[in-house]
């Protein structure tokens, strides 16, 4: 059972791994700053998530309870999305032009847009 | 001032609890394990300036209505009246003392009068991180 649990842990913390992996090669491939911050506040999120988890559950097996670990993946889960919107938001407020093969843009004339330096 | 932050104002309402919960933890378990008044007063200041961020800084003042000079003070006081009581008892300054207590509802503590000296280092860095933060923050 502990072998098993020790496996699942290392698991996780191998999809951790790839999935921040994933999310930096989309943060530098990617076009624009929106489908980069989708890359990033996503991608990233669930690997650190797995790797904590996996953390976590290794630890659990050696006997220790490390509660702020869950209390972790509960914050990272409420504030990364948020982070990530904040972002995007700032972004298109200040007037950030999207690819320009980007399909549809429902804000378009609903907000007022900042004149900028940009 | 700002009236569609929705999202970040009802996060940071649920957000603040977890790191006020995470900052009195630190606080708590110094003596055993990394933690402490200092870590402790920085995240309970980067709570409130989790608010301030979110909201405007008169509504954080009517939520929270602290002088921040004055939580400085008391928190000097705290640990000087901590480090000044060891010479009623005739041992040298800073004498610290412990003993194990049976408490209601809680069980057997052990309790040291060490956590009232970081009771006053986590009033002074709430109180003097808060003072610069505001200060900044009101200038225009």
């Amino acid at each position: 059972m502990t072998e098993t649990i020790k496996i699942i842990s290392i698991a996780l913390i191998l999809i951790g791994a790839f999935f921040s992996l994933v999310a930096s090669i989309g943060v530098v491939r990617l076009p624009d700053v929106y489908t980069r911050n989708h890359a990033a506040s996503k991608s990233a999120t669930l690997g650190v998530i797995s790797i904590l988890l996996g953390t976590f559950l290794f630890f659990y097996v050696e006997g220790h309870q490390n509660t702020r670990l869950i209390l972790a993946i509960v914050f990272l889960l409420m504030t990364s999305p948020v982070g990530g919107h904040m972002i995007n938001r700032a972004a298109y407020y200040t007037g950030v032009k999207l690819w320009d093969k980007s399909a549809r843009d429902d804000l378009k004339g609903k907000v007022k847009i900042k004149d900028t330096l940009l | 001032m700002k009236s569609s932050d929705v999202i970040l104002q009802t996060t940071s309402k649920i957000v603040f609890f977890v790191i006020l919960l995470f900052a009195i933890h630190l606080f708590f378990e110094g003596h055993y394990r990394p933690g402490g008044g200092f870590v402790g007063g920085l995240v309970t200041a980067g709570a409130i300036v989790l608010f301030l961020l979110a909201f405007d800084i008169k509504t954080v003042s009517i939520l929270l209505p602290f002088d921040y000079k004055w939580v400085t003070a008391i928190g000097l006081l705290i640990s000087i009246l901590t480090a000044a009581g060891s010479i009623v008892f005739n041992v040298p300054f800073f004498t610290h003392t412990y003993d194990h207590f049976h408490l209601p509802l809680i069980g057997e503590t052990s309790l040291h009068t060490a956590a009232l000296f970081d009771l006053g280092v986590y009033l002074v860095v709430v109180g003097v991180t808060m003072t610069i933060i505001q200060t900044i923050g009101e200038s225009e």
